[in-house]
C-alpha cells in the first residue's frame, strides 16, 4: 500500500504541475504581445490542462480502487469518496498541492514566461521519456501522449529564448533578468520527491540531459547562468510561495462557494 | 462471426458520417481517432483516442458518435485509450485530400520523423506554391499551425505533424 500511496502522490505531483503552469499560461489569454503568440500560449495552456486531466483521472481511479488503503484526508481535507478529477483539482488546499514552485511564480514579462516554459518543458520531456518505462501502463500511456505535445512546447519556448537572448540590447537584458529571477527555482526540478519511487526514475540522468540542453541554448543565445544562486524548494511537499494561494482562490472559488455546481 | 463482421461494417459506415466539429469535412474515421469497434447484440463499444489531450472537441466527438449510433438503434459505450498515441499518420489519404480541398494544408512527412519540429516546406493549399512561411506553430486549434503563402499572399492553416 505504501507503493500505491506513493504512486498516487506522484500522479498528483504531475497533475498539479500541469494544472498550475496551465493556469499561469492561460493568464496570457487576450494579453499576448501579438495575436499569433497569444493563440500559441493559450494553446500550450490547453495542452497542460489536458495533461492535468489525464493525471487527475488516473489518480482518482487509483484512490477509488483502494479506498481502505488510502487515507483520503492525506490527499485533501475536503475530499470525499469517490474522488474525481474535479474534486482533486478544486477541493484540495494549498498545503495539499504538490506542484513545483517554478510553476506557480507569477508570469512576469514575456521573457520570464517563455524562459520558465523552456526550463520546465525541457525537464518534463526528459521525465516523461523515463515514465514510458513505468510499470503502470496508464502512466506510460499518458507520458507517451504528453511527449508529443511537450516536444512542441520545448521547441516554441526555446525559439523565444534564442530570439530574445540574441535580439536587441533591450530583449537580451530582459531575458538575462528572467534567468536571474527564475534560476533559483530550477534546483527543485531535480530533487527527487520521497514519493517518486518508481523504478524507472533517474533524476540525476534528467538533470544531466537538462543541463546539456539548457546550456547549449543559452550559449547560442549569448546568455549565462547566474554565478551565485541558491535553491528554492518545498513545492513538491506542499510548502509553497505566497502566490499559489491566490491562484487557488481564483480557480476554486466557484466549487467552494457553490459545491457541485455545473455548467 | 461473419454476421458480426457485416454488422460491424455497418457501424463503421455510420461513423463515417460523424464529422470532426472543428474540421467538418473530415470524418472521425478519416481523422484516425476510431481505434476499434465491437458489437454484442445491439450493444456497441467504440474505442477512441484523443488527438490532443486538451482538445475540447473530443467530448463533442464522443457525443456525436453516441447520437449517430443511437439514432440507428444501437446502445453505445465510448471507451477512451491513450496508447498507442494518436498520430497524424493515421489520417487517411481521403482525409488528407478533404483537408486540402477545405483549405487546410495536410501534414507533411511522417510523425516518427522528428524533422517535423524543424523547418519543413508546406505547400499552399490554395495555389500549391511552396513559397510559404511559418507564422506560428500554434494555430486556431490545437492541431493546427499558422502559415502564410508568399505567392498568393493568403494565410492558411496547416494540420501539423503529430
Amino acid at each position: 500500500m505504501a507503493t500505491m500511496k506513493n504512486e498516487i502522490d506522484f500522479l498528483l505531483h504531475l497533475a498539479d504541475n500541469a494544472l498550475i503552469i496551465g493556469h499561469r499560461n492561460s493568464e496570457w489569454c487576450g494579453h499576448g504581445p501579438i495575436l499569433e503568440q497569444d493563440i500559441a500560449i493559450t494553446n500550450i495552456a490547453l495542452d497542460y490542462i489536458g495533461q492535468a486531466r489525464n493525471f487527475y483521472q488516473h489518480a482518482a481511479a487509483l484512490i477509488n480502487q483502494n479506498p481502505t488503503g488510502i487515507d483520503i484526508t492525506q490527499t485533501g481535507n475536503d475530499m470525499v469518496l469517490p474522488a474525481t478529477e474535479d474534486s482533486l483539482a478544486y477541493l484540495r488546499d494549498v498545503r495539499e498541492f504538490k506542484n513545483l514552485l517554478i510553476t506557480e511564480i507569477p508570469n512576469g514579462d514575456w521573457a520570464h514566461t517563455t524562459l520558465r516554459l523552456f526550463l520546465l518543458s525541457a525537464f518534463e520531456l526528459e521525465l516523461f521519456m523515463q515514465l514510458l518505462q513505468h510499470t503502470d501502463a496508464q502512466v506510460a500511456a499518458i507520458a507517451e501522449k504528453s511527449i508529443k505535445e511537450v516536444s512542441y512546447h520545448v521547441k516554441w519556448s526555446q525559439d523565444w529564448v534564442l530570439r530574445l537572448g540574441d535580439g536587441t540590447e533591450e530583449s537580451k537584458q530582459r531575458m538575462q533578468a528572467a534567468i536571474e529571477a527564475i534560476w533559483p527555482y530550477t534546483g527543485e526540478l531535480f530533487i527527487q520527491p520521497d514519493y517518486a519511487t518508481a523504478a524507472c526514475l533517474d533524476y540525476a540522468a534528467i538533470q544531466a540531459a537538462w543541463n546539456k540542453k539548457v546550456l547549449a541554448v543559452f550559449e547560442e543565445a549569448g546568455l549565462h547562468i547566474p554565478s551565485k544562486t541558491f535553491v528554492q524548494k518545498g513545492g513538491a511537499d506542499g510548502m509553497h510561495t505566497e502566490h499559489l494561494g491566490y491562484i487557488l482562490a481564483e480557480m476554486q472559488y466557484l466549487q467552494r462557494a457553490y459545491p457541485n455546481s455545473e455548467w | 462471426m461473419v454476421n458480426n463482421t457485416i454488422a460491424t461494417n455497418a457501424i463503421w459506415k455510420i461513423l463515417e458520417t460523424v464529422k470532426d466539429p472543428e474540421v467538418p469535412v473530415l470524418s472521425v474515421v478519416d481523422l484516425g481517432v476510431i481505434r476499434a469497434v465491437s458489437l454484442e447484440a445491439k450493444q456497441v463499444t467504440v474505442t477512441i483516442t484523443p488527438t490532443y489531450t486538451g482538445c475540447p472537441a473530443m467530448d463533442m466527438i464522443s457525443m456525436h458518435i453516441k447520437m449517430a449510433l443511437n439514432a440507428a438503434g444501437y446502445q453505445t459505450t465510448i471507451q477512451t485509450i491513450l496508447s498507442p498515441a494518436w498520430t497524424t499518420d493515421w489520417i487517411t489519404e481521403n482525409g488528407k485530400q478533404q483537408l486540402k480541398a477545405y483549405g487546410i494544408a495536410p501534414p507533411v512527412g511522417k510523425s516518427f520523423d522528428q524533422a517535423y519540429l524543424e523547418d519543413i516546406i508546406v505547400p499552399c493549399p490554395q495555389c500549391n506554391s511552396t513559397h510559404t512561411v511559418l507564422v506560428s506553430q500554434f494555430g486556431s486549434t490545437a492541431c493546427k499551425a499558422l502559415y502564410k503563402c508568399e505567392t498568393c499572399k493568403e494565410p492558411f492553416d496547416y494540420f501539423k505533424c503529430h
